[in-house]
């Protein structure tokens, strides 16, 4: 199969387990986005598939060629690294020509290649600057330029982003998901921003203590969250207790809630977009009654903090839909059990 | 914090202490033997102030270009030795653990506990006949009979190695602790065997520590006056030995201060050649 697929791929370090029995499988021609929290063992994921550390057991192919035990300079990979070490001592076509140069290729078809992709990362005529008189976003860019001097099989960057500042963070998200769709090749980013994930991704891979929560197209993490940890970790969420009545309806905050399945055991959790939460007058008909403790007015948006019977929610409303609510006074809250994800507890 | 240029008399006061230290510790000291080295000698070890060239004008012979050219060669090559063993051995040393990094460290200290009379008889015992690795190699089949390694070159440059050596490590460590480890992973992952992205990234990036450091060793080499006379053969004497034996034994002040005084500028010669050298290079790449 075409593309990179991991089988039961773990690392100890020593009796901790980064890395627990990972299954992962990587189409060509794909922008995968590993995210998680820091030390969830997505940098040690990345490092193996780069051949920087080596698995305890597992193995990884890529293109079905089992490179498990191949050294990293012998996988025609190309790696941005966190803290991007670029090469002090050498300019920017240098850098970028590195490669090439210990290839032996001859000179002129490492100055057309230099060239070539300094205009791909719009830095033409940078060649011949030191790397340490360049910006943040430039060196971001000819980082990125270096690691695909060779047209690698597969580019992995390791929070790539981090060490920009948010504007050009998120103008750089858009530049890299274009140029990876340009060049179509099997890409895989290891990110704790989610906003990063959400922009770039086909798929996005959640890790969370070493294993795969989920993976799956940014739209379906945020709709159809496989548990309460994912739930949780992308965008915000109201993961209230559910229960279930002897008719088996579904009973949420003390209020029975039609249309939405009972879970199997009787006990379950339910995860609640805040942009989902429908505040109404108190008492209407299906509605949880709750108190308005605190409003947010963030202009574009309209954050609603209520508090049912002990238990804190927070509802998002837009300028446009501005909720009739003020703080201390009751309020209804509707939930709409069509977007409701019930998952086990 | 911004830092201003010093305005008032006032503000060079922290400059005084260790003004007054050099002067009187390096300034005078190096002075008098300036003086000295174009004093006129007595028979009988004395000298009398005088300006005469004399003390300059023997070295003009074949036997101080030969002696001069031998330190300057022996200098050379144990800087370059303690290079060559140093850094890689340090690059491997910041990989380790930290514990293993305090263990070597604690070990290579208690190197510079050792005196340079102690360093040559050890190496002298360990280089004999009767008593040396030879007979260690024939015990193993790899000989067929002890042999004396002392006194001759190899066994100079050994000893004087050993001992620089420490020195080259410590002052290397913490550049290449500093090193980002990243950078050799990067080489990697472009194509960089491990030997090769040692050779084409660390030595590069750093290769102004490395100057520094062969300048360093140069310089502590050119003064060792013990080891070359514990461990070789006369035409294995460096300057250093010379001066000696003309400053202590022959009485000859003078000629011995003069003799340091010309080693002290061909030293500065090497340096500032050296130095050019490197920036010449660097500005070219």
């Amino acid at each position: 199969m075409s593309g990179l697929t991991l089988n039961s791929v773990r690392k100890d370090f020593g009796s901790f387990t980064a890395v627990n029995d990972v299954q992962l499988s990587v189409p060509h021609g794909t922008f995968v986005c590993m995210l998680g929290p820091s030390g969830c063992g997505k940098t040690t994921l990345l490092r193996m598939i780069a051949g920087l550390d080596l698995p305890t057991s597992g193995e990884i192919r890529l293109d079905g060629e089992d490179i498990t035990a191949v050294p990293t300079h012998k996988r025609n990979l190309g790696m941005v690294f966190q803290s991007l070490a670029l090469f002090p001592h050498l300019t920017v076509g240098e850098n970028i020509a590195y490669p090439l140069r210990i290839r032996g290729a001859p000179r002129e078809e490492q100055k057309r290649r230099v060239d070539e992709l300094l205009a791909m990362i719009h830095l033409p005529g940078y060649a011949d600057r030191p790397v340490a008189k360049l910006s943040g976003g430039q060196r971001q860019r000819v980082a990125i330029a270096r690691a695909l001097t060779r047209s690698p099989k597969l580019f992995l960057l390791d929070e790539p982003l981090s060490a920009l500042d948010a504007k050009l963070r998120e103008a750089m998200q858009v530049e890299l998901r274009q140029l990876q769709q340009q060049l179509g090749i099997t890409t895989i980013v290891v990110t704790h921003d989610q906003r990063e994930a959400m922009t770039m991704a086909d798929t996005v891979v959640v890790m969370n203590q070493g294993e795969i929560r989920q993976a799956a197209s940014p739209m379906e993490i945020y709709r159809r969250p496989a548990d309460t940890f994912v739930a949780d970790f992308i965008g915000s969420t109201n993961l209230i207790d559910m229960d279930t009545d002897s008719t088996g309806r579904a009973i949420v905050l003390g209020q029975a809630i039609t249309g939405l399945s009972a879970p199997r055991g009787g006990k379950a959790i339910l995860s609640v977009r805040p942009e989902d939460i429908h505040l109404t007058a108190p008492g209407s008909d299906g509605a949880i009654t709750g108190t308005v403790t605190f409003v947010r007015d963030l202009g574009g948006t309209i954050e609603t903090f209520i508090d049912c019977s002990g238990k804190p929610l927070i509802a998002v409303s837009t300028p446009r839909a501005r909720p009739e609510v003020s703080v201390g006074q009751p309020v209804g809250v509707v939930l709409d059990p069509g977007v409701c994800v019930v998952l086990d507890k | 914090m911004r830092r201003e240029a010093p305005q008032k008399l006032t503000d060079y006061a922290p400059l005084a202490f260790p003004a007054i230290m050099l002067t009187v510790f390096f300034v005078i000291p190096f002075g008098t033997m300036i003086a000295v080295s174009f004093f006129q000698r007595q028979q009988g070890g004395f000298y009398t102030p005088a300006f005469v060239f004399s003390n300059y004008e023997r070295f003009a012979s074949l036997f101080f270009a030969n002696v001069l050219g031998f330190s300057l060669m022996l200098a050379i090559l144990v800087a370059i030795c303690c290079v060559a063993i140093g850094v890689p051995f340090t690059y491997l040393l910041t990989r380790m653990s930290r514990r293993a990094q305090i263990v070597w460290m604690v070990a290579l200290l208690s190197v510079l506990s050792l005196s340079e009379v102690i360093i040559g008889f050890a190496w002298s015992t360990l280089f004999s006949r009767t008593a040396g690795i030879t007979n260690l190699l024939v015990a193993l089949g790899l000989m067929q009979k002890a042999v004396a390694l002392s006194p001759g070159f190899p066994a100079v440059l050994t000893a004087m190695v050993y001992q620089a050596l420490p020195y080259t490590i410590l002052v290397l460590y913490p550049a290449l602790v500093r090193l980002d480890p990243t950078l050799t992973e990067a080489a990697r992952t472009l194509g960089a065997s491990p030997l090769r992205a040692f050779f084409t990234v660390v030595v590069p990036a750093l290769r102004t520590t490395i100057l520094a450091t062969l300048i360093m060793v140069f310089i502590f080499a050119l003064g060792s006056y013990l080891l070359p006379q514990i461990l070789g053969r006369p035409q294995h004497w460096t300057l250093s030995v010379l001066i000696t034996d003309q400053a202590i034994y022959q009485s000859n002040m003078p000629f011995a201060a003069a003799m340091a005084v010309f080693l002290v500028l061909v030293t500065l010669a090497m340096v500032a050649l050296t130095l050019f050298v490197g920036r010449k290079r660097e500005a070219a790449a």
